[in-house]
């Protein structure tokens, strides 16, 4: 395997695992609007990802970060393309992260409010802003000669991509309703179990809607097929599971299969952009590539030598975090926010 | 507007507010650490209700320090598209490397401190807040080796249009890193530590809480002073270097247009006018402009006029004079501040060996409660006058500003990005202010009487009263 074809790969991973951790925790800022009752319920819900939620939006800043310095032409494509997009994501973002801290801080009905409101729309508008930057990733987007990217409104929002977006939204809160049930008790563990079985079916629809206009819409079942097809068929195995473990109340094993079918939908995403990254609708010659949006040999030498180093560790201690956390949240315990 | 000045104006302003918070998470997480080690090691209750307090503005001011830090990440790709292509292959890389090395260190570590006061052991717990404190610390590294860069590049190659990394280890001990790092990283210190003597203070006058905040206001004092005597040590190897490297910036740092002389003088101040190029109203003191430069009380530095022809000459026709005034009194109130911090610093070093602390002279801890505002006026002069001395160029003799700007954006879209994040901004300001007067007001024994807990609503005044 080539650097390039390794730096594109931990990318994907890194957004793989963006989706599987920060897609939970999405859902749980989700829920606080539609699964919790009262204030209290909120407060646990908000609770059970107060130690992970930071670090899960850590795996999108590295993303960001090993594209900036492996692909830096993909990353200002990119970036410098989907301005207006980026900039609607990082204000909920920005909102969502403060509204977590501040919202516990002062005991007033419309101070809570507003940030409960910050939080519910911080935690919906990035999963759908980035599926649909990810969606017209594939079906291709206005880039020229010079490697820039200059769309229209209607290249970044149309019937696919807004699909898409609606897609990984069900997702993160499936998969989040998921985390709800492993980490709460009583009530809320089963309404939140109830609403994951409820959504579960469409979700399956909106999934099967998105592989079958990719199918149209896209070339990569053309460039890919037989990986796609072993991904799509492991999609459904998966999502099979996930309802049948939801059934018999597994919850660690339903967590597993709806994060691994978000993984999948993920993957397929980058399996069917490989070797490109961002595919220009103007001109396949224009394509960007992991071989013209690269950083140099050496660059990425430097860069695999300190990443493989410290991958273990980063890996290690973030898995202990979650070990340390493993137990269930009860209103009545001193909670944080 | 066009798009150049506009994302100028946002890079600028997202960075200075960025930058109100990072030192101040460098600094507290060093004093909450330094807080709960005197805890674990002397068990008194007192200091872990130390690090529980500081620890609460340390997490309030951390959020919005995290946020803010998220778009300084994307801006480069969103505004500065050119930029990132043109370095990209070696500007990212300590981008990259901080997120992978210090933000997952960061953000793990703190979930850990905050929520596992019962979970783990006192040790670990310990261990949680050092991690964080050194992630700060390594997170401020990695983004100065790419700034460090900015003002003084090595270990690279122009080819095919763009530089190419040949050497990190060039990159990671750039000269300007090794003057740059110590420098900021001391006043972050610093900014964290007259914070706390500056809020321990203002409870001091009123009397409040008297042995929590003394202790408080003394650990913070000695980190204080250390430090401030640190940020000017290096400040000085700083200017230094700046000469050797990039003159143009000294020179503009001076106002000096013509050659200085030999020994060189340093003005104190000036009146500029950069059209016509002259001073009136200079006031000047000998020799010291030489001993800034050189650390000897002789020696010539380069004037603007000079240095300009000699740019022209090595890079082609254009206006290689950055914005004289706001370099020449950034630097001068960069330099004030930090001299008022070293004076309330050894003042209050000298009450506290005088073991004055119980009864301290109002009017001093009325300048030390004021004192807090002294590093966020120096860190942010020092940084503009680092970026605004470096014009016309993004990366010193490589590329310019103007050329580094995104092509494919309207000024329609910078401008609606500038409105939206200076709004959002201006509201996380206040939100932050109004927080940290609450939690400051309530002090470290009343800490846990919010989150909502069912509280009776006869105690408000509100209702009748029942007796």
């Amino acid at each position: 395997m080539s650097l390039n074809e390794l730096w594109f790969l931990l990318i994907a991973v890194l957004f793989v695992g963006f989706f599987f951790l920060e897609g939970f925790d999405f859902g749980v800022g989700m829920q606080t609007q539609l699964l919790a009752k009262n204030d209290s319920e909120k407060r646990v819900l908000i609770n059970s990802i107060g130690p992970f939620w930071d670090a899960n939006e850590v795996w999108l800043i590295t993303a960001a970060g090993a594209m900036f310095a492996a692909f830096p032409e993909w990353y200002a494509t990119l970036f410098s393309g989907f301005y207006i997009p980026f900039v609607f994501a990082l204000l909920a973002l920005i909102a969502r992260g403060v509204a977590f801290e501040f919202r516990g801080k002062r005991d007033s009905q419309a101070w809570k409010k507003t940030w409960d409101a910050c939080i519910f729309f911080g935690s919906l508008l990035p999963p759908f802003l980035l599926a649909v930057v990810f969606a017209s990733f594939i079906k291709g987007l206005p880039i020229d000669a010079d490697m820039q990217m200059r769309a229209g409104f209607t290249d970044i929002v149309n019937v696919y991509t807004v699909l898409a977006g609606v897609a990984v939204v069900m997702m993160c809160l499936v998969h989040g309703l998921m985390f709800t049930t492993l980490r709460t008790t009583g009530d809320l563990q089963l309404r939140a179990r109830k609403l994951a079985q409820k959504l579960l079916l469409p979700l399956g629809a909106l999934l099967v809607a998105f592989v079958v206009m990719t199918y149209y819409m896209t070339d990569i079942f053309e460039q890919r097929g037989t990986w796609l097809l072993i991904i799509i068929i492991l999609g459904i195995a998966a999502y099979v599971a996930a309802g049948y473990f939801m059934t018999k109340e597994k919850d660690s094993w339903a967590f597993g299969m709806t994060g691994a079918v978000f993984a999948l939908s993920v993957a397929s995403i980058f399996v069917g952009l490989f070797p490109r990254v961002m595919i220009s609708s103007i001109d396949q010659a224009f394509n960007l590539t992991i071989t013209n949006a690269a950083s140099g040999h050496y660059s990425l030498k430097v860069m695999t030598i300190v990443a493989l180093t410290m991958l273990p560790f980063v890996l290690g201690y973030q898995i202990w975090s979650y070990f340390i956390f493993h137990k269930r949240i009860h209103e009545k315990e001193h909670l944080e926010y | 507007m066009d798009t150049v000045m506009l994302s100028r104006f946002q890079f600028a302003s997202t960075t200075i507010f960025h930058y109100f918070f990072v030192p101040v998470s460098i600094g507290l997480a060093l004093l909450i650490a330094i807080m709960e080690t005197m805890y674990v090691r002397k068990g008194n209750e007192e200091y872990k209700k130390m690090a529980q307090f500081w620890g609460k503005l340390f997490l309030i001011n951390f959020a919005v320090g995290v946020v803010t830090g998220i778009l300084q990440e994307f801006q480069f790709g969103m505004n500065w598209s050119d930029y990132s292509r043109f370095v990209g292959d070696v500007f990212g890389a300590p981008l990259a490397i901080e997120a992978l090395l210090a933000f997952f260190l960061e953000s793990t570590f703190i979930g850990l401190w905050i929520f596992g006061w019962d979970k783990v052991s006192k040790r670990v717990h310990l261990l949680s807040i050092w991690l964080v404190a050194f992630g700060t610390m390594l997170s401020a590294f990695w983004i100065l080796v790419a700034n460090s860069f900015m003002q003084h590049p090595v270990g690279f190659a122009v080819n095919n249009g763009r530089a190419e990394m040949n050497d990190f280890f060039a990159l990671i001990t750039n000269g300007q890193l090794l003057v740059e790092f110590p420098h900021t990283v001391l006043a972050a210190y610093a900014t964290g530590a007259f914070l706390v003597t500056g809020i321990s203070a203002y409870k001091l006058l009123k009397k409040q809480e008297v042995s929590f905040f003394k202790k408080s206001f003394e650990i913070a004092a000695i980190v204080g002073i250390i430090s401030s005597i640190g940020v000017a040590v290096a400040g000085h190897a700083q200017a230094q270097y700046l000469v050797g490297t990039q003159p143009m910036k000294m020179a503009a740092t001076e106002a000096l247009w013509g050659k200085s002389g030999d020994p060189a003088p340093w003005t104190v101040w000036a009146n500029i006018d950069p059209v016509n190029k002259v001073n009136t109203n200079e006031f000047q003191i000998p020799y010291m402009l030489s001993f800034l430069s050189y650390s000897k009380f002789s020696g010539e530095v380069k004037g603007m006029n000079q240095l300009q022809a000699e740019y022209e000459q090595q890079y082609g026709p254009g206006d290689y004079i950055p914005p004289v005034r706001t370099t020449f009194w950034s630097f001068r109130i960069m330099v004030l501040a930090g001299t008022l911090m070293i004076v309330l610093g050894l003042y209050a070093m000298y009450l506290m060996w005088r073991k004055k602390m119980d009864r301290p002279n109002t009017w001093f801890m009325r300048f030390m409660l004021w004192g807090l505002l002294l590093p966020p006026i120096a860190n942010t002069a020092g940084w503009i006058m680092t970026e605004i001395g470096r014009q016309p160029w993004t990366v010193f003799g490589l590329m310019q500003t103007k050329d580094s700007v995104s092509p494919n954006i309207t000024s329609g879209q910078v401008l609606f990005s500038v409105i939206s994040f200076t709004t959002i901004y201006a509201i996380l300001g206040a939100v932050l202010v109004g927080l940290f007067i609450k939690v400051i007001k309530q002090g470290p024994y009343n800490m846990d009487q919010d989150h909502g807990q069912p509280h009776d609503p006869y105690n408000k005044g509100v209702g009748p009263h029942v007796s």
